[in-house]
């Protein structure tokens, strides 16, 4: 049977990995190439890269920052943040990633995604969709969250999935950081009109958490980050919750 | 020295890495007569199965040849696929022909837990052990490993592991000194490496 995937998420700055909340006030938790090395050995599905600055002078940095998490780990491994054109995307994938994802630039130039996707496979090209609350609809946010589109994330979801997309990261941004739960109205809509698996982020502060968005949500895989980064063991205390809730996790 | 081929199916880097990562030295040939030398021949590749029409006659031949010599060979995901005839993906395009059978689209209409399927099948997946072989050497039943693909080849004899997701598909295959797996290995963790390093086994 297919498992529910765990991803955790190191959001990287300046080769550090930091966290804030909605999207704001980061703090640093560690080196990244250390943390994917720990949550190997406790059990981690997958893991993705998130450059949150992304700034031109810092790409180098983050190439580094792939290729050493990339010797620790033999785990799928996302890089995202600020890829916006091809060479972004072709320079993460040859320091060691395997899939990228796409966010601000699959909105502004949408055949990116298709171009992406016939060059590596759609398995490689992940759209993250940033998306907040706006009445009964959910709206997408882009450029970390600062600018609002009139966009809908479960139409743009399902534009993503044609033109290619393998998978789309849904971040909720009401969520993200406050340890108040997945959206998970969110993630059914979305997850309920692609094809595609949807990988559920933002919110994450219980274990039940992780059960509600796998059952409700109908998400393929969660994802987190502070969650397991200052706790020990939480991967592995994770998965066997869930197994005890009968949800199908990697032993 | 192990030959990668690289045809331009996908990136190769994370393949790369992993036989660094077990002492594995290898090169990637540019043409079909560096085969002579070689210990074993992994054939890689993800994306639509018309990509391996760049492994042409002159490759498929010296293949053959190098095969025919008892050198091992190991398909991952796409390179699986193509030792069978061909795909539904892509049918104007003949595979290697060493396996019998063509791979065709996963059926997605089963359900797991009240939920749809999705097409691709991507992510943590279980071995289920169909008959004892070299390649699944140590490798238990139930142990999972990391898939990502939308057509999978057909449980014949070959079949050493299948998998399921709505039906069931070979993940692993071997045929003498030829075997061929669905999942990604250097991206299974420890499992996907134990099976790596029972290819590589082989090859010494």
């Amino acid at each position: 049977m297919l498992s529910k995937r765990i991803i955790a998420c190191l959001d990287v700055r300046d080769g550090n990995v930091v966290k804030g909340i909605k999207f704001q006030k980061l703090r640093t938790a560690g080196s990244p190439a250390e943390l994917a090395r720990r949550y190997n050995e406790e059990g981690i599905d997958e893991v993705v890269i998130l450059d949150v600055t992304a700034t031109l002078e810092n790409r180098k940095a983050l190439g580094k920052t792939i290729n050493e998490v990339a010797h620790q780990i033999f785990l799928p491994l996302c890089v995202g943040g600020g890829i916006r054109d091809e060479f972004h995307a072709e320079a993460a994938i040859e320091a060691g990633a395997d899939k990228v994802s796409l966010n601000t630039a699959a909105i502004a130039q949408p055949e990116l995604i298709t171009t992406l996707a016939r060059r590596y496979g759609s398995q490689a090209v992940i759209v993250a969709i940033d998306a907040k609350r706006a009445g009964d609809r959910f709206k997408i946010y882009v450029r970390s969250g600062q600018e609002e589109t009139e966009r809908n994330a479960v139409e743009w979801a399902r534009e993503a999935c044609d033109r290619g997309a393998g998978e789309i990261l849904l971040t909720s941004i009401d969520r993200d950081g406050t340890k108040a739960g997945f959206d998970c109205e969110l993630t059914a809509a979305v997850s309920e009109a692609v094809s595609i698996p949807v990988i559920a982020s933002g919110g994450a502060g219980v274990f039940d958490h992780f059960v509600d968005v796998f059952t409700t949500g109908k998400a393929d895989a969660a994802l987190a980050a502070s969650i397991f980064h200052y706790s020990e063991h939480a991967v592995s205390d994770l998965k066997q919750h869930l197994k005890h809730c009968g949800i199908p996790v990697r032993r | 020295m192990i030959a990668l081929i690289d045809y331009g199916a996908g990136n190769l880097t994370s393949v790369k890495k992993a036989l660094s990562h077990l002492n594995a030295p290898f090169n990637t040939p540019s043409s079909p007569d560096e085969l002579a030398a070689v210990s074993g021949i992994i054939v890689p590749g993800v994306g639509n199965f018309e990509a391996t029409n760049a492994l042409t006659k002159e490759w498929k031949q010296a293949l053959k040849e190098t095969i025919d010599r008892n050198v091992p060979l190991l398909g991952i995901c796409l390179g699986l696929q193509w030792l069978f005839e061909g795909s539904e993906e892509s049918q104007d395009v003949a595979g290697l022909g060493l396996l019998t059978g063509n791979c065709s689209l996963i059926h997605a209409e089963g359900d797991q837990q009240g939920q749809i399927l999705k097409v691709p099948h991507v992510g943590w997946n279980s071995l289920h052990i169909t008959r004892e072989s070299w390649l699944l050497r140590n490798i238990c039943e139930g142990d999972q490993v990391y898939f990502t693909h939308s057509y999978a080849a057909p449980v014949t004899d070959a079949c050493v592991a299948s998998t399921d997701y709505g039906f069931t598909f070979a993940s692993a295959i071997e045929h003498q000194h030829v075997a061929g797996v669905q999942f990604h290995p250097e991206k299974s963790g420890r499992v996907g490496l134990s099976i790596l390093n029972n290819f590589l086994s082989l090859t010494k």
